[in-house]
């Protein structure tokens, strides 16, 4: 999806701000978080990371830059345990009224309805065997797709439709594309991409950047060289 | 006349300190959570898990030609020969270590979340995870270094890593000079977190007059 998230490459937002002697956690509240996204994974709501990372993804756009980390990752836990019919969107609201919150308070979560089904891992982690050969080798020239799907994706938009090199090639892995919307784990191969600096951000990229990144290999189509 | 105080962002009604707040009781009331838990990774994740591992594995590659070789050839099993594991939510499956050398520098970012090889570094920085390092970093690497303090030669080529999918980064410093005769946990205590994210190099020992 083209969202909020997806933040490879864009303007304006200023300095990098390094916090120094940084605590783990900044209020009880960001550990109380972490521990309800344990809480979630328990009672069967997320099912997998890629639909966590997608219902966080999926959430109020000025929350996602406003909220921080953890309260990003809030805005994904109530859309899911909404999602999954065990905390009603009245009950949450209620709840926050009843601890201060005004009518008007922004509601961080987009939840869907129906939504997607959950679905969990067929097995421990994330890599997969498959019986098809892949598609490319190091050394292979790519191009990327330029596909914009509403759903979720690890194609970043400053990544797309642009040509790069195959470095490595990491066997074949659960596809978060079709994962995150309980369609399935359907594993393909995944391969790291270099792309040359010049070729995402035109000719006043500084000199000698290279940009990698680990792309499924839907996302990948052969390059033809020019002739 | 009122005075509106509603973008006064401490005392922000909708703040998610305050919504947590309402999904932890909820939680709680529900059974699907307690309140020790909240204890439990307060204790866990703030003080236990730390970037210690990854400087540990570093310093191992320094002082050992042939676990380099290895930790550059498979990340993951050569943490694990440290005892360094994933596990479910470490983030670790495959690890892939990048090294800098006089020709390369290498930095990694998660532009589209904010992946992080957890079981090496423990939990990332607020900066890691803000949009300025996600967005500039694969844009302007070389400027945001700068920021850093880190000014990168025109003769060094820069490499980014954008953690897209499962596959997990770290980068492998430069040893310093002036440490020839230190011992591995003399060397790993030079290490900081920054170096292994690829925002610093690792500084040599402070020199006595």
């Amino acid at each position: 999806m083209n969202g909020i998230h997806d933040l490879g490459g864009c303007h304006g937002f200023g300095p990098v701000e390094v916090e120094q002697d940084e605590p783990a956690f900044h209020a009880r509240w960001e550990a109380s978080v972490f521990a309800m996204m344990f809480a979630a994974g328990r009672a069967g709501a997320t099912g997998n990371a890629d639909r966590f990372r997608h219902a966080i993804e999926r959430i109020d756009p000025a929350a996602y830059l406003e909220d921080g980390y953890y309260g990003r990752w809030l805005g994904g836990l109530e859309t899911l345990f909404v999602e999954a019919g065990l905390i009603s969107r009245a009950d949450l609201d209620g709840r926050a009224r009843a601890l201060g919150a005004a009518p008007s308070a922004r509601v961080a979560s987009r939840t869907q309805s129906p939504a997607d089904p959950v679905t969990g891992y067929s097995a421990s982690g994330c890599r997969r065997a498959i019986a098809t050969p892949p598609r490319f080798t190091v050394g292979s020239a790519v191009e990327t797709t330029l596909t914009a799907s509403p759903g979720h994706t690890r194609l970043p938009g400053y990544a797309r439709g642009r040509p790069g090199t195959v470095v490595a090639e990491h066997g074949a892995w659960v596809f978060p594309d079709t994962h995150a919307h309980g369609q399935g784990e359907q594993p393909a191969y995944l391969y790291t991409v270099a792309f040359d600096g010049r070729d995402l951000w035109g000719p006043e990229s500084e000199a000698g950047t290279v940009v990698h990144l680990d792309l499924f290999e839907p996302y990948l189509l052969p390059k033809v060289p020019c002739s | 006349m009122s005075h509106d105080h509603d973008h006064d962002h401490d005392h922000d009604p909708s703040s998610p300190a305050l919504r947590a707040e309402a999904l932890e009781a909820l939680l709680v009331e529900k059974g699907l959570l307690t309140p020790e838990e909240v204890d439990a990774v307060l204790t866990q994740y703030g003080e236990r898990v730390g970037p210690l591992n990854g400087a540990r594995v570093v310093a191992r590659a320094w002082v050992d030609e042939a676990y380099r070789a290895r930790l550059l050839e498979e990340g993951t099993a050569a943490a694990a020969e440290l005892g360094i594991k994933g596990g479910p939510g470490g983030q670790m499956e495959r690890l892939v270590v990048v090294e800098n050398s006089p020709s390369v520098h290498n930095v990694v970012v998660c532009t589209l979340c904010s992946c992080y090889p957890w079981a090496l570094l423990g939990l990332p920085p607020r900066w890691y995870k803000d949009p300025a390092y996600r967005s500039r970093i694969v844009r302007e690497p070389r400027a945001v270094l700068r920021e850093f303090g880190l000014e990168v030669s025109k003769e060094k080529a820069v490499r980014v890593w954008d953690s897209s999918a499962e596959v997990r980064y770290l980068v492998l410093p430069e040893r310093p000079e002036g440490t020839e005769g230190f011992d591995e946990d003399a060397l790993a205590a030079l290490v900081a977190r920054e170096a292994m994210i690829g925002v610093a190099l690792v500084s040599g020992p402070a020199v006595t007059p």
